[in-house]
């Protein structure tokens, strides 16, 4: 892993390290070259990770508490709110940090979309990423179910009836997902199981994506390839680790006033009453985070073609790096594919919207209409834009000067980018 | 060399330090909440006492009530025990204790059915003083509950207790 | 430090989003809004208001609505009403509770304790709807947070009795609400001028009750409310703290090498 031989200044440290080599592993890692002009849209590696810690440690404390049984979870979670001594703290920073966790996601998916990160040689990286967030789109979702509220049990239903879109063996599938012939207690059961064992699973792949991202070493805003390491890169430690740190504090000053003076802004009011088979609440809409799949899923009429578009819209993700076949990875150099870019955020903002508003009128024809751009931009667009565009020129390193211009100009665009972003 | 050059590394050492400092605090208070959340909880705390009907047991009976998800033994005492229970030099013992002060009504002795030694329950009418035996490591209790032989390091508790009236004891 | 501002001023963006999101969907009527105390940064509890409630809930709610998440310990813990220990354990001894089995086997009454749950007024659900004409009185416990609107709401709704609008059909036993969802209810109006009087003095109008009963109900949604603020404020003025010494330490540290963080 390491570019040069590393070997401890002890004597205990270098027999220890010639058994096991944590300490070249430390090392590594400390010295790790990363590209000096990283910006703060590469911090959110850091904060998810931390994310991942927190939801596990709260998550491992609130299983001390929480009882999974149909009769007793709402209870327990009230037990939790009301006796446990910071119960109330530990739930709230366990329910909001899924969505903070997802917040940061989207951020650190859309800036590798942006600087095109999951191009060579760093495909396995970003598959290894659509991986973790599909893992935690199943974590979260049997999360949300635990407190079996309204919305759990009526979230669960709708959305284990997806796999009886499939066909001959729909029922069966559904069946054997229950544990039953609706969503009762074996599914409770069961879902807190996997629930608690999917965030290691996370965390295993977590590993791998920052394996496999050091192999090639971080990609950066002007996405060229650099020498590593040289006058282009610093030590991780500590020029990268503080500028980590600060990005998290600010992330966590945003997560802090959500968990002490908004904590249920995020969800919904009807998971505080209990869960009830014979009533479905007037409005079912999923977690935020779920919202642009649910309006895919909603804007097709047919049961089976909806479930499909669902999960082909995060399997498009997957091949995404053979499917843009532009060389240039920053967006910085290709000026058509930027505001395409945008267009994609934008279609994705709407999608959002809809999926949270009634599948009728109006946001049913916006619902479809949205759900095509989205295929399009990446089975369309994307190939053929790899072809017709016309990129600008790229600098040959981070602070050499560039073909016709000064690392200033460089920095100055990225700056424009971001008021563009905003 | 200037002198704010000169100076620069005190400052940027005053700055790491301070956050450094201020991080450990942070972190050390985040500790405590999920330290905390393992302490008995307030519904628990609030389970503190148990009423318990005594006017069926006889003298040389006893009875075991569950208080705290701990057994106690309410043992009834004859004459006999607790002239034997009284009789006994303190300095004969490991764990010195004046039966007067472990049974303040003679007749009653109330303590937690539990060995002192690693928490079993011991056996009643057993042992080489007659009163308690506990199986497990082979502790021997007198008819005070004293600790007269074996491993248990003390003599088995006395709960906060009292008598509501003469048929009802209030654990707790 | 320009990026720093940029990437707050998105997150504002990014969270106002949601905020916006939450309040999409209007109700028919715009609920009425009240400044309560428990509401700001630093929000607490009106005690008396608390106390009040209490009594309200008591008189007027409890004979139909259970609030079977609260023990009745809870009236005397911090943060909430904050009665004595020894009012607390009067309340509570004027209710019966079933314990057991004593040691002739046999389940039987006694007064409750601190340490009981609040006395349910139906034994289970199916006897609740049938002794209410088919509509289910909702437990109250956790009201508040289970109604869009919150506080605000259920104050709303305790206001919102009123004349049916010209051509609106009501069947017997439902009433008009301007503010319930789909405007008919089929609770009928609970508050009248002077139906419980309190022992503190204040003048018990509908509006008053409608306000102590909530400020009630919020607190048995959320009892630890107060405790909530206080911490919240002290963990965001750690954080800005700890925030500003990083972002020095950051300038120092890449002071080392010439770049722009």
């Amino acid at each position: 892993m390491s570019d040069h031989e590393y070997t401890p200044k002890s004597k205990v440290g270098k027999w220890f390290n010639d058994r096991l080599p944590l300490l070249t592993l430390a090392n590594h890692l400390t010295e790790y070259p990363t590209p000096k002009n990283l910006n703060y849209w590469w911090t959110f590696g850091g904060i998810l990770t931390f994310c991942l810690i927190t939801q596990i440690i709260t998550g491992i404390v609130l299983g001390m508490h929480y009882v999974a049984h149909a009769d007793l979870a709402f209870q327990s979670v009230e037990h939790i709110m009301r006796d446990v001594n910071y119960g109330w703290l530990i739930r709230y920073v366990h329910a909001n940090g899924a969505s903070m966790f997802f917040l940061a996601v989207y951020i650190h998916i859309f800036r590798s979309l942006y600087y095109g990160s999951y191009k060579s040689p760093r495909e396995v990286i970003w598959i290894i990423g659509m991986l973790i967030y599909f893992l935690m789109m199943a974590t979260a979702f049997m999360g949300y179910v635990l407190p079996w509220g309204q919305m759990s049990f009526w979230g669960a239903t709708v959305i284990t009836n997806l796999f009886s879109a499939i066909p001959l063996v729909g029922e069966s599938i559904t069946n054997w997902l229950w544990g039953g012939y609706s969503v009762d207690n074996p599914t409770l059961t069961r879902f807190f199981s996997l629930h608690y064992l999917f965030p290691f699973l996370i965390l295993g792949l977590v590993v791998l994506h920052i394996w496999a991202l050091h192999v090639p070493g971080n990609n950066n805003p002007i996405g060229i390839d650099i020498k590593k390491p040289s006058k282009d890169t610093v030590p991780f430690h500590p020029y990268i680790v503080i500028k980590d740190a600060f990005a998290l504090l600010i992330f966590l000053l945003i997560f802090a006033f959500f968990v002490f003076f908004s904590p249920n802004i995020l969800g919904h009011a009807d998971n505080y009453i209990e869960a009830n088979p014979l009533v479905t609440p007037a409005h079912i809409v999923p977690e935020w985070y779920l919202l642009p799949f649910y309006a895919i899923l909603r804007s097709v009429p047919d049961k089976l073609l909806g479930v499909i578009a669902m999960f082909a819209a995060i399997f498009v993700l997957v091949i995404l790096p053979w499917l843009d076949t532009s060389k240039v990875r920053s967006t910085v150099f290709r000026p058509i594919y930027k505001q395409f870019y945008w267009f994609l955020v934008a279609d994705v903002l709407i999608l959002g919207y809809v999926g949270a508003m009634p599948a009728e009128g109006i946001y049913l024809l916006i619902a479809r209409v949205a759900t095509a751009y989205y295929f399009a931009h990446f089975l369309i667009i994307l190939p053929f834009l790899g072809f017709k565009e016309k990129t600008t020129p790229l600098p040959l390193s981070i602070t050499e000067p560039i073909l016709g211009g000064s690392p200033d100009i460089v920095m100055a665009r990225n700056n424009s980018n971001f008021k563009e972003k905003l | 060399m200037s002198d704010s050059e000169k100076k620069k590394p005190n400052r940027r050492d005053f700055i790491l330090t301070a956050t450094t400092a201020a991080g450990a605090v942070g972190v050390g208070a985040v500790v405590w909440p999920l330290v905390d959340q393992m302490n008995p909880d307030a519904s628990v705390k609030a389970l503190a006492s148990t009423e318990v009907d005594i006017s069926a047991v006889e003298p040389g009976q006893s009875i075991t009530v569950l208080w705290r998800g701990k057994p106690v033994f309410i043992k009834r005492r004859t004459t006999e025990e607790i002239e034997s229970a009284r009789a006994v030099d303190l300095s004969e013992l490991k764990h010195p204790e004046k039966d007067e002060d472990r049974a303040k009504n003679p007749e009653w002795l109330v303590m937690l059915g539990v060995c002192t030694h690693l928490g079993c329950v011991p056996l009643t009418d057993k042992g080489d003083y007659g009163a308690w035996f506990c199986p497990c490591h082979g502790s021997h209790y007198d008819t005070s509950g004293r600790i007269r032989k074996g491993p248990a390091p003390t003599n088995m508790e006395v709960p906060k207790y009292e008598f509501v009236n003469s048929n009802t004891i209030k654990i707790g | 430090m320009r990026k720093l501002i940029k990437l707050s001023f998105f997150f504002i963006l990014v969270s106002s989003l949601f905020f916006t999101k939450a309040n999409a969907a209007g109700e028919q009527h715009d609920l009425l809004e009240v400044d309560w105390s428990f509401k700001s940064f630093f929000g607490k509890f009106d005690r008396a208001s608390l106390q009040r409630g209490y009594q309200v809930y008591t008189e007027v709610c409890a004979s139909c609505h259970s609030l079977k998440h609260l023990s009745y310990r809870n009236l005397a813990e911090k943060g909430g009403p904050e009665f004595t220990e020894l009012e607390a354990k009067a309340i509570a001894s004027n209710f019966e509770v079933i314990d057991g089995p004593n040691s002739d086997g046999e389940m039987f009454e006694r007064p409750a304790k601190l340490s009981d749950k609040f006395v349910m007024p139906y034994a289970n659900v199916q006897e609740a709807i049938a002794a209410n004409g088919g509509a289910y009185p909702p437990d109250m416990s956790v009201l508040v947070k289970a109604r869009k609107g919150g506080a605000d709401y259920i104050y709303s709704v305790l206001m919102g009795y009123d004349e049916p609008p010209a051509g609106m059909e009501l069947d017997d036993g439902v009433y008009y609400n301007k503010y319930m969802y789909g405007n008919k209810i089929k609770m009928s109006s609970p508050l009248d001028d002077d139906i419980v009087e309190y022992s503190d003095g204040t003048k018990a109008t509908v509006d008053q009750m409608a306000r102590d009963v909530t400020t009630f109900l919020q607190w048995t949604a959320e009892p630890h409310l107060e405790t909530r603020h206080k911490l919240g404020f002290r963990v965001i003025l750690y954080l800005s703290v700890l925030t500003i010494l990083v972002y020095f330490s950051m300038k120092k540290i890449w002071s080392r090498i010439e770049t722009e963080v």
